[in-house]
């Protein structure tokens, strides 16, 4: 299991990489010295208290926030203030948000082929072809030709994440996938990221459902204050934390849950 | 309902309102009739209505002079329009000095002008980009060529000294919106530019536009222009209004936008960013389909503004609508005490039309929009 090797034995093969990386809004140290290596095929779920600064941390994979020190390689490549690269990285990272940001006035079709004919230089022909089939995969074929705000929450993130995979990335991030949907769709959204994961992609997943942390992680990341605090992979984790703030804030949660 | 526990095992049925609550009798009793106050306020207005719109219509119809030969007529009838009047001086307010013999020129560009219009505007037009081709390439160049004259083509020119009325009022309106708009959106994407230089001239120019009066924009078009241009190349004397109004409608098109822009939520521009989108995709496809969407009624609003300064150009010399019933109110063959009223209510009735043509359709492709994206 991966989560047996040390950081340094997946050094060469990693997805992602950070290295002593620290970031500030203004003066609030948001992340402290973080560092953290994913392996390629690698499920990693990062949980914690609110403002732990775990989205943060994902949204400095993709370069929505910038970091102030330290280096984030991503698959080899170390990310930059050059926009090139950026650009190089966000092609090869998708990200689902909490609130889908799905594109409004685009039907759930053109919300999934933009990119891959705007970026990818796809004809649309191609483009729509393999939307098709990735809305089939994650199962809302039938709503392709709606807009957005036809579809229930549910479907409407299970389209996002139809929307990240056109670009067929080779990371997808998801940044509380299921915080905004009513407690209903919560086991679809979940599910087709299941399914994603048995595939192998590469994820790392913010989330505050243990149930799939424990199903579907190789290693969960506790963070709080922004510094990681304990990582493990779920079973110990879960069985037996380390830390007296893992601790307590899966004794919250959990009990939050029952 | 009484025990502690209880499971539904009929359904309640459902049920129409009660009738008091619908119809135009309850309408008008909650609406006009609510109170004593209300009720006197709502006979008031509908007596005076009464009183009115009757004299109103016979002024207008059955009173007026239709047709006549020269004022005498009018003279006359005082208590009636003098329709007759209009339609004599149809030709000079249509066309201005524009020589008679090349008129059928102007005919031709506002007809093809107009049919593109029409394309434009229709919700799920056919081939909407052809028709924004033609209109925004094609069409500028074809009608230049078409109404001031081209000795290729054997079309005397004609100078636009001569140009006027009607037809000048919706060049000038048609060339406002084709250009404040683009220039407005380009003003409110570099007010938001990250690069300082582009954030500062946007700024400068937009407020300094909007600190400064339409008529002084329009008198600075017309005197400073020509100062900082070659000397060769003297600007037209209707082209310096022309751009007067393009400068002027751009500075408010740009803070319509600007608020557009603004109250889109930043999760649209993560999205796009995240998927690999670059700048100008990300705000042609993602960003100004949406804010442009949100501003359409401010949008319009300024269509509707634009419009009406276009009477201002007369100003610095330019025979727009307004200026060719003036100039026709002055003719002593008609003079009388009817042809000023009438005239005036004629350009009332065609500012109206226009005005009121383009707040409807804001509002149709308004409905349209919201039924989209429910």
């Amino acid at each position: 299991m991966s989560s047996a090797l040390t950081d340094d034995d997946r050094g060469d093969n990693a997805a992602i990489r950070f290295i002593g990386v620290h970031k500030w809004y203004g003066n609030f140290h948001v992340l402290r010295n973080i560092n953290l290596t994913v392996g390629r095929g690698e499920r990693i779920v990062v949980c914690g208290p609110s403002g732990s600064g775990k989205s943060t941390l994902i949204r400095c994979v993709n370069r929505l926030e910038g970091h102030q020190r330290g280096s984030i390689m991503i698959d080899g490549v170390e990310l930059t203030d050059e926009i090139k690269r950026i650009d190089e990285v966000r092609r090869e990272v998708g990200m689902v948000f909490q609130n889908f940001n799905l594109f409004p006035h685009l039907t759930v079709l053109e919300n999934c082929t933009l990119a891959p004919i705007w970026v990818r230089k796809m004809p649309r022909r191609d483009a729509d072809e393999l939307a098709t089939k990735l809305l089939a995969r994650v199962r809302i074929l039938d709503q392709a030709h709606k807009y957005p705000s036809q579809l229930s929450g549910g479907q409407q993130q299970r389209a996002a994440i139809a929307r990240a995979l056109c670009m067929t990335p080779k990371i997808m991030l998801f940044d509380e996938p299921t915080s905004s949907l009513d407690p209903e769709m919560v086991k679809e959204v979940l599910d087709t990221m299941t399914t994603l994961a048995r595939e192998g992609m590469t994820m790392i997943v913010v989330t505050h459902e243990m149930g799939f942390a424990r199903q579907v992680a190789d290693r969960v990341v506790f963070m709080d204050g922004g510094e990681i605090v304990e990582v493990n992979a779920p079973l110990p984790f879960f069985q037996h934390p380390q830390h007296g703030r893992t601790k307590l804030f899966l004794s919250q949660i959990l009990h939050m849950h029952h | 309902m009484d025990a502690l526990a209880y499971a539904r095992k009929v359904p309640e049925p459902e049920e129409a309102p009660p009738l008091r609550s619908r119809g135009a009798l309850a309408w008008a009793r909650a609406n006009l009739f609510s109170s004593i106050g209300s009720t006197l306020v709502t006979l008031g207005c509908v007596a005076l209505v009464a009183h009115l719109l009757p004299q109103l219509a016979a002024w207008a119809t059955t009173r007026a002079i239709w047709s006549a030969s020269d004022g005498a007529a009018c003279r006359q009838h005082q208590d009636g329009a003098c329709w007759a009047f209009v339609v004599a001086k149809w030709d000079y307010l249509r066309f201005g000095s524009y020589p008679v013999a090349e008129r059928w020129r102007v005919d031709v560009a506002e007809a093809i002008g107009g049919a593109l219009i029409f394309w434009l505007l229709r919700i799920n037009a056919p081939r909407r980009v052809w028709g924004a081709f033609l209109f925004f390439v094609v069409y500028p160049v074809l009608g230049l060529i078409l109404l001031h004259g081209s000795s290729w083509l054997g079309l005397p020119s004609v100078d636009t000294q001569l140009w006027g009325g009607i037809f000048v009022t919706l060049l000038t309106a048609v060339v406002g919106i084709v250009f404040s708009l683009p220039l407005g959106v380009l003003l409110a994407l570099g007010r938001r530019s990250p690069l300082p230089v582009v954030r500062l001239a946007s700024v400068v120019f937009i407020e300094f536009v909007r600190g400064v009066p339409f008529i002084t924009i329009l008198f600075m078009a017309n005197n400073l222009l020509p100062l900082f241009v070659p000397e060769t190349w003297t600007p037209d004397r209707l082209l310096r209004p022309l751009a007067g109004i393009i400068i002027f409608s751009a500075a408010y098109m740009a803070e319509e936008v600007r608020g557009g822009l603004q109250s889109l939520g930043r999760g649209q521009y993560e999205a796009a960013v995240a998927l690999g989108l670059k700048y100008a995709p990300m705000t042609g496809l993602i960003i100004l389909p949406q804010a442009l969407t949100l501003v359409l009624p401010g949008i319009v609003n300024n269509f509707i503004g634009l419009f009406m300064d276009t009477t201002l150009i007369s100003i610095v010399g330019a025979t727009d609508f307004l200026e060719a019933m003036n100039n026709a109110i002055k003719d002593p063959v008609w003079a009388g005490p009817t042809i000023m009223v009438t005239g005036y209510v004629f350009a009332g009735i065609f500012y109206f039309i226009f005005c009121f043509g383009m707040a409807r359709y804001s509002a149709h492709i308004e409905r349209v929009r919201a039924k989209g994206r429910m």
